[in-house]
């Protein structure tokens, strides 16, 4: 029992709270600025009792599991709780130097912290119907964030991306009735009991696919149509927030439902997340290599990258795990270092479409510089923080002798590297466009703060890829061995 | 009774996926509102209909009804509706602003 694994939720809810009564603009900054900072610190903490402690389990109004909400945090939920806290740090200090007055006065950083209350909340709850609640928090935050502007564009795409999103949770709450109709329970420790019990066969392979269902929805996983359209409609703090935590949550449920609770028929539901992660990478790659605007080519790499992920998730063996830990930790970092410098090269430029950019290299050097680096640690070349998540699921791929799908695996990193290749070479490279020039204006250089922050995040994961590795070993090991979870939360 | 109600749920399912694929935003909106309905009636099937007793324990409770499924479809009402109401006015803004209710010409394009 440890209070301190609900602190990193409370922290935003009361810094939310607080920034709806803050009416200053720049005081809404700074308070949203304080509170990011002390969650990440919080956040840190955490981390370090869980490394000193092992998992800690925190009951919620002193009801045993299985009948209470349950708060656990093991390895993977700390590692991802502060990384979600670093990246709001940096996209608070994005939106500082981006977002105007007129959004700031329509509580836009007061959404950004319910954001990640959602977040932070489905990464640590034990119980699965609360996991639907945090997924509601941060989705109902992320239709506000989405909409908020009321831009043609954002009114249309929000429109598609909330119906989307109340099917699949329907869906969610459906799948939950049939759970609690024949497992009894809601308690993801306790499902994982009675589901090895049942021996995972019939109804309950039914759930396990409508859960598969939902949470590819939401992750983006095969069924991504809609996320394109909608993540390139905001301005680019919020982009970089969606596309760094939104799809990852999904991800993690993913991760959490098949290794913990629906883990005992792998023949078939994890050959099924393996096909649907292939495809994904295909369909993610044409995307990328198809589209010539900075945001939509970004935004296939998020497909790309979950393809990825679940590809790695279908293996389920120790080395394909470590892999997706690392990877997953590296894309989060990744992608909203890159939807951010995609938002500062898209204002430089004055235009999105690569057509109209050019030469830019002259005029920022740096930001050619940190997208060049951060383009290549998508790729994962070796100093950098992706070539070691990519390196072990690439070797659980092999241990578990599934050559094809490793090949394309490998085959979507190439076209990960001529997408990166073609945005760089488009945007910095090349005579400067005089179309564009009298449209491009200067960004305030308050835009490269959170962004340098997060590039040496990227090259820390990567140099450091062995301090690290002793904790997502350990991570994966709850992963392989779920009896360590269930032993913690019920016994706890 | 579980049967009837299972057939019921079936209809409001049917009925909101339906009117999720007309060409009427208000229609749309209204179809989840139904698939919502449904699947709360689904989650009260799940526990058991007809046991005759309230969801409390007394002192020695010879029966009860499961109180949990109630106080998820509590928590799932509370949900689609401030979901439901916000659909409302982004539909409305939409149709203000965009002077259309046909999801097909929400379709978007890459000439803006």
């Amino acid at each position: 029992m440890s209070n301190l694994v609900v602190l990193p939720l409370l922290t935003p809810i009361l810094t939310g709270i607080l920034l709806i009564f803050v009416r200053n603009v720049s005081a809404q900054r700074w308070v949203s600025g304080a509170g990011a900072l002390l969650n990440v610190i919080i956040s840190a903490l955490l981390v370090n009792q869980v490394s000193e402690q092992g998992i800690l389990t925190l009951y919620m109004g002193g009801w045993e599991p299985p009948f209470g909400i349950v708060f656990v945090a093991d390895w993977l939920s700390a590692l991802l709780v502060l990384t979600t806290s670093v990246i709001v740090f940096a996209s608070v200090l994005y939106a500082s130097a981006s977002i105007g007055a007129d959004r700031t006065k329509h509580y836009f950083y007061a959404f950004m912290q319910l954001i990640t209350v959602g977040v932070i909340g489905s990464f640590l709850t034990g119980d699965i119907f609360n996991l639907f609640v945090c997924f509601e928090v941060m989705l109902i935050a992320s239709y506000a964030l989405l909409v908020l502007g009321g831009e043609k564009r954002q009114l249309r795409e929000s429109i598609k991306y909330l119906l989307i999103n109340i099917v699949s949770s329907t869906m969610f709450v459906v799948s939950m009735a049939y759970l609690y109709a024949v497992l009894g329970t809601l308690n993801m420790a306790d499902i994982a009991v009675r589901v090895a019990e049942a021996d995972q066969a019939g109804i309950l392979n039914v759930i396990a696919v409508l859960l598969l269902f939902v949470f590819a929805l939401k992750a983006g996983l095969f069924l991504f149509y809609w996320l394109p359209g909608s993540y390139s409609a905001p301005p680019a703090a919020v982009t970089a927030l969606f596309g760094a935590l939104l799809t990852k949550v999904g991800v993690y449920a993913l991760i959490r439902t098949f290794t913990l609770m629906f883990a005992y028929d792998p023949a078939f539901t994890h050959t099924l997340i393996g096909w649907l992660g292939g495809i994904t990478m295909v369909l993610g790659s044409l995307g990328a290599i198809a589209y010539r605007d900075v945001p939509r080519i970004l935004i296939y790499n998020i497909v790309i990258a979950v393809g990825f992920l679940c590809f790695g998730l279908s293996l389920a063996n120790a080395a394909a795990l470590s892999g997706v830990i690392y990877y997953l930790i590296h894309d989060m970092i990744a992608k909203g270092l890159l939807f951010m410098l995609g938002g500062m090269l898209a204002t430089a430029a004055g235009t999105e479409k690569l057509s109209g950019m050019g030469g830019l290299i002259a005029r920022y050097p740096a930001l050619g510089w940190m997208t060049f680096v951060a383009g290549l640690s998508l790729v994962g070349v070796p100093p950098l923080s992706g070539f070691i998540g990519k390196l072990l699921v690439v070797q659980g791929g092999f241990e578990a002798e599934q050559y094809g799908m490793t090949a394309v695996a490998l085959a979507s990193s190439l076209f990960v590297l001529l997408s990166m290749l073609k945005l760089f070479m488009g945007a910095f490279w090349g005579e400067p466009q005089a179309s564009a020039a009298p449209t491009g204006r200067s960004f305030q250089a308050g835009l490269y703060v959170p962004a340098a922050l997060l590039l040496a995040i990227v090259v820390l994961l990567g140099v450091g890829a062995e301090w690290l590795g002793d904790y997502v070993a350990r991570a994966s090991d709850v992963l392989l061995n779920p009896s360590r979870y269930i032993e913690a939360v019920l016994k706890g | 009774m579980e049967t009837w109600m299972a057939v019921m749920i079936g209809i409001l399912f049917a009925v909101g996926t339906y009117m999720i694929l007309t060409r009427s935003l208000l229609r749309v909106i209204l179809g989840t509102a139904m698939l919502t309905h449904g699947v709360h009636l689904l989650l009260l099937t799940m526990s058991g209909l007809k046991t005759g007793a309230p969801p409390l324990l007394g002192e020695e409770a010879g029966k009860y009804i499961d109180p949990l499924p109630q106080a998820l479809i509590l928590t799932s009402i509370v949900i689609s509706f401030g979901v439901t109401s916000f659909f409302f006015v982004l539909a409305y803004r939409t149709y203000q602003d965009l002077g259309t209710n046909d999801p097909e010409q929400l379709r978007g394009g890459d000439h803006e």
